[in-house]
């Protein structure tokens, strides 16, 4: 156990927060929906630049190109949340990495690096309406037609795709193969002919995410990111990036002392919150939980370090992670009580079109309530996280398989 | 930055089990509950040939000089074995009084002879938490009187270290006080109703004036409870996946079904994070002074809060086997059912750590 810093990281700290002392005033607001703003863009670039951002993507794709030190990044993705400041972004960090993986020198080339700078979005195509948790047996097809792939189907839960330039998308391209084998991986534009999106609004009253139809939608065979019928070996690879973002302890831990500042500003019968011993036991007991999962972050941070492979510790993040965030905005509201149920209807920062007397914080923690608990769901519900964690990490046996008959090989 | 056991740590970890396995198998165990023996001769003497009641003891006075993160190894493994020894007030919470705020004369005296295992003290600070039943203690002249409850390894103890109303602490002979065993759910290990009529005792000087001494008393003996109910909340985790591998119903082992099968991913999720939180708060202890106290309650407060989840879970898996006496889980349940009450209960201990943050 050492928790101190070298002075090597420690005066990596001290860079990284004298840049945001001095840059702070260039920082875009934290949350922003739609395509990035010219505002946004500048402060990539800037981040980029002093290797706060894209920090180990090669030079030749736009990165800073520094060699990985998962600690550097850490004490930057630490610091950035701390202050509270938007921090950079590594294009997106579910195709990024399988591009750099899987991905032709030539798709590097031709996509890291707008993406990277945010002036080329992307959407993930992978969910449909018969295909969600089981995502493998997803069955918008792809026809080969000389030297293109004809795509006929239906994508759903498309976050972003009404703003996307591009979207990464699993096709069925070998219908009689198992269904793990008959998948492949494609890159193409969103303003491709025969592509219809269509907003559907969540429950946080925001069209956060949509429908997103093909009809006879042609993208040349060269699109593909690995070889045809090894799509969902490749989508893993993007899927286990995702799941190492969601449930992150410092954004636990900035919510819990945000609040903390709150049951000391919000009053009932003139007392402020926190002197409510109920409250305040409540208070206590998620600090432990968070706590709990800080370090448990810290540990697996450790293993990463070495390169060891941290087992259980990581297998719980995303389960317990998002539960934790779910749970301080339940806290947050319980705290304000019947001022919490205040929202406007077209959700956090709506307040905007809609006077909402007495709305706190612009209705984040309701808007936060509702989205966490999307997120329990999206990236591998907490039921898939919980079947992963007892079957992989315990070693319990699998469910006996139920032959589907829409697949050939027999597999389920 | 390196969050993570080193290599004398895990080798400390090791023994301690590799022998506790060896030499304190379940029957052992019931053995000494059923004959009410919470400091049974053979596991004792194996356990201070390890070292382990010198590990607190600074090397000056015959000890090994080690942390607290090492002493919460030893009371994870000694929990995971729900071994009958005296251990987290003996062991842990007096020589952490006696090396804070003892004297020359009374280090000399009294560390070496931990460290060698030849006097065990009983530890009765219960009362500086919350009394119940009118206890309570007064110090006069060199003199104790008064009830001192739930005192740690107290029908074991040659020796008394026990808290006055101020928080001062005295050590004080077994054999001049009237000691009396309260029989609890967990009879592994002894706590013990302390009746002082004018008794004599000794004052550790430095743990006059100010409570700093017992409350540092009092956070090492919860990291230590936190870390023995973690052994044994995973040992029963570690009970109910392999019986959930083995038991079949249905045609088929009840570990395939989602219901068992999430109920053990569930008391995993739950448990996993402790084990970093009891590390934080016990090397905190001495590395990071400020966040010790806080530490220490959360450490109590959520792995009481696990353990007992864990508890009546890896019992559910059981099925009607785990009720039995027979297969004997209901050892680290009860365990884990003492702990939780010992030196604060969650409610108290949260309220302490709200105080400690400026809350209150
Ligand atoms: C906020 C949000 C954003 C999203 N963004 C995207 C996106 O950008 N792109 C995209 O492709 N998808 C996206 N998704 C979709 C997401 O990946 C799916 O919602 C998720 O995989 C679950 O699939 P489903 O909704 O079809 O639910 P289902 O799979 O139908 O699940 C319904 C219920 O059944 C349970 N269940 C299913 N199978 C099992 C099993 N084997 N064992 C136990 N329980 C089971 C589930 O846990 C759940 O409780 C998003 C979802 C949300 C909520
Ligand atoms: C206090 C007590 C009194 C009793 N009295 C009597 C009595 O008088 N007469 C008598 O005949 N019996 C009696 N029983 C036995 C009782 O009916 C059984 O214990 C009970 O049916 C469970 O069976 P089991 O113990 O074999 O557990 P198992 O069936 O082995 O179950 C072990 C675990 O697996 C789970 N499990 C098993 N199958 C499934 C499944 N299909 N899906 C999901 N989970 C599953 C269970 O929920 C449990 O968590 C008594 C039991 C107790 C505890």
């Amino acid at each position: 156990m050492d928790l101190a810093y070298s002075p090597e990281y420690a005066a990596f700290r001290d860079e990284v927060r004298a840049f945001l002392d001095s840059h702070r005033d260039l920082a875009p607001p934290p949350m922003q929906r739609g395509k990035p703003s010219e505002q946004a863009k500048a402060w990539q670039q800037l981040l980029i630049e002093h290797g706060y951002a894209a920090r180990t993507i090669p030079k030749e794709y736009g990165g800073y190109g520094a060699e990985p030190d998962i600690l550097k990044s850490h004490i930057i993705a630490e610091e950035f949340g701390k202050a509270r400041i938007r921090p950079g972004h590594d294009g997106d960090n579910r195709l990024v990495p399988t591009l750099l993986e899987l991905g032709t020198e030539e798709q590097k080339r031709t996509y890291i690096p707008p993406t990277i700078r945010g002036e080329m979005t992307w959407c993930q195509g992978y969910s449909e309406p018969g295909s969600g948790s089981d995502l493998a047996s997803l069955s918008t097809k792809a026809e080969v037609d000389g030297d293109d792939f004809v795509i006929n189907g239906q994508k759903i839960w498309t976050s972003g795709a009404q703003y996307a330039d591009m979207i990464f998308c699993l096709v069925r391209t070998e219908p009689d193969a198992p269904k793990h084998q008959g998948i492949s991986y494609l890159l193409f534009p969103m303003d491709t002919p025969g592509i219809e999106v269509r907003p559907l609004v969540t429950m946080t009253g925001e069209a956060t995410f949509n429908e997103t139809f093909f009809t006879d939608v042609r993208v040349p065979t060269s699109q593909i990111v690995g070889r045809r019928g090894e799509g969902w070996f490749v989508a893993n690879a993007t899927l286990k990036h995702e799941r190492g973002g969601l449930g992150d302890p410092n954004q636990a831990e900035s919510r819990f002392h945000q609040i903390v500042e709150m049951m000391r500003e919000e009053t009932l019968d003139g007392e402020p919150l926190l002197s409510q011993a109920t409250y305040r036991d409540r208070l206590v007991a998620l600090q432990g939980q968070m706590l709990a999962m800080k370090f448990n972050g810290m540990r697996v941070l450790t293993h990463n370090v070495r390169d060891e492979e941290p087992g259980l510790p990581r297998w719980i993040v995303k389960l317990n992670g998002c539960e934790l965030n779910h749970r301080m905005a339940e806290m947050a509201i319980d705290i304000l009580g019947e001022l919490g149920v205040l929202y406007p209807s077209k959700g956090f920062g709506g307040h905007r079109d809609e006077d909402v007397p007495y709305l706190r914080d612009a209705g984040f923690w309701q808007q936060r309530y509702m989205m966490d608990l999307g997120l329990i769901i999206g990236g591998g519900t907490a039921q898939i996280q919980k079947n992963m964690i007892g079957e992989r990490a315990l070693g319990l046996p699998k469910e006996p398989k139920v032959a589907d008959p829409r697949f050939g090989g027999g597999a389920a | 930055m390196e969050f993570a056991l080193n290599e004398e740590q895990r080798m400390l970890q090791e023994s301690v089990r590799g022998y506790l396995e060896a030499s304190c198998p379940l029957d052992r165990v019931r053995a000494a509950a059923d004959a009410g023996d919470t400091r049974p001769a053979d596991l004792w003497e194996g356990l201070v040939d390890l070292g382990v009641h010198a590990i607190l003891v600074p090397e000056e006075y015959g000890g090994v000089g080690l942390g607290h993160l090492e002493a919460a190894l030893v009371a994870e493994c000694l929990g995971g074995a729900v071994a009958p020894v005296p251990y987290v007030g003996s062991s842990v919470m007096a020589p952490v009084a006696l090396a804070l705020a003892g004297s020359d004369a009374q280090k000399d005296a009294w560390l070496p002879r931990i460290a060698r295992g030849e006097t065990v003290f009983g530890v009765g600070v219960t009362e500086q938490i919350g009394s119940r039943e009118s206890g309570g203690v007064a110090a006069a002249g060199g003199t104790l009187t008064g009830k001192a409850m739930f005192v740690l390894d107290g029908a074991d103890a040659d020796m008394l270290l026990i808290a006055d109303r101020d928080g001062a602490l005295h050590i004080a002979r077994a054999a001049d006080a009237d000691v009396k065993r309260l029989p609890t759910i967990d009879r592994t290990r002894s706590t013990s109703e302390v009746s002082l009529e004018a008794t004599a005792a000794e004052v550790l000087p430095g743990s006059t004036g100010s409570r700093a001494a017992v409350l540092a008393t009092i956070d090492a003996g919860r990291t230590m409870l936190a870390a023995d109910t973690l052994g044994a909340a995973q040992n029963m985790l570690d009970q109910a996946i392999a019986y959930a591998k083995e038991r079949r119903q249905f045609n088929r082992v009840i570990g395939s079904f989602q219901a068992v099968k999430h109920l053990c991913a569930e008391m995993a999720a739950a448990l996993e994070p402790c084990r970093s939180l009891v590390w934080y708060a016990a090397h905190a202890s001495r590395a990071i002074p400020d966040e010790a106290r806080l530490m220490a309650c959360h450490a109590k407060a959520h792995l009481s809060e696990v353990g007992r989840f864990v508890a009546r879970t890896a019992t559910e898996v059981h099925g009607g086997m785990g009720f039995t006496d027979l297969l004997g889980l209901h050892y680290w349940f009860k365990r884990i059912g003492l702990d939780r009450q010992l030196l604060g209960a969650p409610e108290i201990v949260r309220e302490e750590a709200a105080t400690v943050q400026g809350w209150v």
